[in-house]
């Protein structure tokens, strides 16, 4: 069959093809399913893109804020006014299990995205539920030095630098509790709605909203913890 | 385009649901990408909090070092996160999201870098704190 008796469409298909601008088409042709941002030549962007974007923005906020209290940290970790130092008060072996359950929670968190992409709600759930308690045992954990501090009459108000420290730590803990009912309520909500659009969404924000919380975590056992305990 | 019945899915296979989309459509991400994502960033994490912990804890690198090797490994594992969790590319779909990203960058840079900065200067330049007091009428 030679090419002439191509059917029109096909022929059409073929214009399409050889357009180097794929007017109306994916960027990368056939083999790249890829969704585009809205300009140039693949169309509006979709709405997980503007709703991943959007939330994007506000996770850059957030680690900004972090950004202020990673300074003020900096800037005080030396003033103890007399008090414990930083290097005093860590302990290196529940930071590494702290970091090691984090971790983990992310490794399971993306793992129930991926569930989630193959619409698995058995998998999507059990997953998050691993997430979920790596999260609170990594808050216990977090509960247990600050009371275990706090017994030894080491407080935020007894020297700046440990205004600083109780701050960015427990700032990142707060995050994360209520990155723990966000938890919560996605799961429920995966369970009652299922995989409806923006159930999924919900479920790429929330997965975001995670990973952003190990990269703050990332600066704070490195600069808090392990360049602390060198002082 | 005279022949409105004609399906090309049934002859060529060259047209799929992927290719022809209407705007807005989403397309379906694969679970397999995820998974191996997920992998790697949790192998090359792993590695990077352990060098970091080791660095940290076995005095065998130079002592005046250590800050600057833990700082490298901190990053690098942030751009770990970045990539295999957070999934941001260099793909279409992702440059507003990296835009975003080397603003706030800068934003964190300048706050961080800027703060220790000026009160370490602040801090080298202060009166002693006896003196000051001594001037108090």
């Amino acid at each position: 069959m030679s090419r002439s008796d191509l059917p029109a469409a096909v022929a059409t298909l073929r214009r399409v093809r050889e357009d180097p601008h794929r007017l109306g088409h994916r960027a990368h042709g056939p083999e790249g399913p890829v969704a585009g941002t809205g300009h140039g030549t693949t169309g509006p962007a979709s709405k997980r893109i503007i709703v991943g974007y959007g939330f994007w923005i506000f996770l850059l906020s957030d680690i900004v804020m972090f950004s202020c209290f990673f300074a003020a940290f900096a800037v005080q970790s030396r003033a103890t006014a007399g008090g414990p130092t930083i290097a005093e008060i860590v302990d290196l072996r529940r930071v590494a299990f702290e970091t090691a359950a984090l971790l983990l929670s992310s490794y399971t968190c993306g793992l129930s995205f991926a569930a989630t992409n193959a619409r698995s709600r058995l998998w999507t759930q059990v997953f998050l539920l691993a997430t979920g308690l790596l999260g609170l045992a990594f808050v216990l954990m977090e509960a247990q030095e600050f009371y275990g501090l706090a017994v030894r009459g080491i407080t935020p108000q007894r020297s700046g630098a440990l205004t600083a420290f109780f701050g960015l730590v427990g700032l990142h803990g707060v995050h994360v509790t209520v990155g723990g009912l966000w938890l919560a309520t996605m799961m429920a909500q995966v369970q009652v709605k299922g995989f409806r659009q923006h159930i999924v969404h919900r479920l790429i924000c929330f997965n975001l909203f995670w990973h952003a919380l190990d990269i703050v975590w990332i600066g704070i056992f490195t600069i808090v913890y392990l360049m602390g305990s060198l002082a | 385009m005279s022949n409105l019945e004609f399906d090309p899915h049934l002859y060529t296979g060259s047209l799929d649901q992927r290719e022809d989309h209407a705007p807005g459509d989403e397309p379906e991400e694969s679970a397999g990408d995820w998974i191996r994502n997920a992998n790697l960033g949790l192998g090359f994490s792993v590695v990077l909090t352990v060098a970091s912990f080791w660095v940290a804890l076995a005095h065998e690198v130079w002592g005046p070092a250590v800050p600057v090797a833990l700082i490298v490994l901190a990053i690098a594992q942030m751009g770990v996160h970045l990539v295999f969790f957070l999934h941001v590319t260099t793909g279409p779909d992702n440059t507003n999201n990296v835009l975003a990203l080397a603003y706030g960058v800068m934003v964190v840079f300048l706050i961080v870098v800027g703060s220790v900065w000026i009160m370490a200067h602040l801090s080298a330049n202060m009166m002693p704190a006896g003196a000051i007091m001594h001037m108090a009428p």
